[in-house]
């Protein structure tokens, strides 16, 4: 049993180093100076430590213009997109008429259309409206999802018509059953909803590498990725780059894991 | 009665008109378009565009570079979909076992590289794949194994890839995995104990089977996934070395968005959801053989 335990115990540990060392070895080789990282046997500690990469990402570079780029549409997709899913949701879950099926089931069968699909079209939409290269042609394509209306409906479900019952007696609107007492109730699976949306939004690539044209208005991905293309020999700015990149969802996801991983392991076992 | 039905509309109403308007009426026009020679002259002027028929689907059968990224495409999935899946069964199975402590904290670490961004990340494996100062070639080197132009040989470049997506996406399907084998009841486990079963006759008689919703959820899930490869082999590879990398979703991009080929392009992303769909369906049909066996 000891010894079970101890080989249990040194692999899981010598996985999760091997799982987290390329995040171990990008933030060490962010804060080396230019060509340290280019060196064999690889430094693995920088000999100088430095912020020299971050100066040129945000001072000359204006990677600023990027993050904020990045995590303005990533917050409004969120709230937008929250307000329409959680009516939408709360509406299949607890109204019932004819329609209501059938219209629910097009949308479940319609989730294994890839979103590529949907790109040419889309594209050519916001183009003969002016929008392409602007924060709608994030925003627009991003205002409701399937997905999310799903992932409310399944938590609506399980609150109780009587209490919707005993407030519509009470008089309360249905405006008003949504806002004091559906939303309320269902604020854990909005967390779990946010979390995936503000980290899809930030990490989404092919859609505004299509649709964002102009330096200034790219998201920190795309931006990323024009980077690489101009510094292909300069890993130690790269990985200042992926890290400043990576922070931001790192630090959502550790503060409220709990509801990610929640919202996963619902989506799996309702679906 | 009445006025219920217009709350629940009313309610809908901003949410199904935004998913028709930009996912249903765009899926309808890309069927339409790929019909059509919409090209860079229809980018400027709508009516320059022609119904060809089939022709677009056509051309493409007979377009070896097609060809190659769907063979690429395939490749990638068949290898890297049973890959992490398979490893994400292991690690949830390992931290679901009662010896272990710390569930939680070997959870997170495993699930990071899932949460943080695929551009930042592949930037990383990039540098970490590099033939000279790589990491990976200086730790393969500490086993003696000579080093590797993991990016730059044609028959490399794909396998580095599945390596970088496995890290990536194993702890998504492990934390289902996890919620599955919490499902399974302990009393099965203690039975077949009593019997005299071992670890591995417990593993094929009892978790699997058990399993198998979730196996086939999980398989569903990660295929349809991989199958829109993209990010990865456009920061590691640009689709390179000798197209070994191109995928069909960067076929599809550079179409039509590179070479403004909007028709053609669209063909292609049918072809990429018909894929998807049949894929679909005969998972659905494996697994319900299995059931009737």
């Amino acid at each position: 049993m000891m010894l079970k335990k101890a080989i249990l115990y040194t692999f899981l540990i010598v996985t999760g180093l091997i799982t987290l060392a390329p995040f171990i070895w990008m933030l060490s080789a962010s804060f080396m100076a230019d060509g340290h990282a280019s060196v064999y046997p690889p430094r693995f500690l920088p000999d100088i430590f430095t912020l020299e990469q971050y100066h040129k990402l945000f001072i000359s570079l204006n990677v600023t213009r990027n993050f904020l780029n990045s995590l303005f549409l990533s917050l409004i997709v969120t709230f937008v997109s929250l307000f329409l899913n959680s009516m939408a949701g709360f509406a299949f879950a607890k109204y019932h008429f004819k329609a209501k099926d059938k219209i629910f089931n097009i949308l479940l069968s319609s989730m294994i259309i890839p979103a590529q699909v949907t790109m040419l079209p889309l594209f050519l939409m916001l183009k003969s409206l002016g929008l392409i290269n602007t924060y709608f042609a994030i925003i627009i394509p991003g205002l409701a999802n399937i997905f999310g209306i799903f992932l409310i409906r399944q938590y609506a479900l399980s609150i109780p018509d009587s209490l919707i019952e005993a407030a519509r007696i009470d008089g309360a609107s249905d405006f008003q059953i949504y806002r004091i007492i559906i939303l309320p109730l269902c604020m854990p699976i909005l967390v779990t909803l946010a979390i995936f949306t503000f980290l899809g939004t930030w990490n989404d690539f092919l859609w505004p590498l299509i649709v964002l044209t102009n330096d200034s208005m790219y998201t920190l991905p795309v931006a990323l990725a024009n980077l690489m293309g101009e510094h292909t020999r300069d890993p130690e700015l790269m990985m200042a780059g992926s890290v400043i990149t990576i922070i931001p969802v790192l630090l959502v996801f550790l503060a409220l894991q709990k509801y990610y991983i929640r919202g996963i392991m619902m989506g799996s076992v309702k679906g | 009665m009445n006025s219920k039905i217009s709350a629940a509309y009313f309610f809908m109403a901003p949410a199904l008109t935004a998913i028709f308007f930009f996912f249903f009426i765009p899926v309808i026009a890309a069927f339409l378009i790929s019909f059509t020679d919409f090209d860079l002259y229809a980018l400027a002027n709508f009516s320059d565009t022609r119904f060809i028929g089939l022709k677009n689907y056509l051309n493409l059968f007979q377009d070896p570079l097609f060809w190659q990224s769907l063979k690429n495409t395939f490749y990638f999935v068949i290898a890297a979909g049973p890959l992490s899946i398979a490893v994400s069964l292991g690690a949830a199975i390992l931290l679901n076992s009662r010896l272990v402590k710390f569930k939680a904290l070997f959870r997170l670490t495993y699930f990071i590289p899932v949460v943080t961004t695929l551009v930042a990340v592949a930037i990383v494996w990039r540098f970490i794949y590099h033939p000279r100062f790589g990491i990976l070639n200086y730790f393969l080197g500490l086993f003696n194994f000579h080093p590797i132009d993991w990016l730059g040989d044609p028959n490399w470049a794909m396998p580095a890839i599945i390596l970088m997506a496995v890290w990536k996406n194993f702890g998504y399907n492990m934390i289902i995995f996890i919620a599955g084998l919490q499902n399974i009841p302990e009393n099965l486990y203690e039975a077949a104990l009593v019997e005299g079963a071992n670890s591995w006759q417990k593993f094929k008689n009892i978790t699997l089977p058990l399993l198998a919703p979730t196996t086939l959820f999980v398989s569903i899930i990660t295929m349809i996934g991989f199958f829109q490869l993209f990010a990865e082999p456009y920061i590691m590879t640009q689709g390179g070395p000798l197209n070994r990398t191109l995928s069909i979703v960067q076929y599809m991009y550079q179409e039509g968005f590179r070479w403004w080929n909007m028709g053609y392009s669209a063909a292609i992303a049918f072809v990429l959801f018909f894929i998807i769909f049949i894929g679909t369906m005969i998972q659905f049909k494996l697994r319900k053989t299995s059931d009737l066996a």
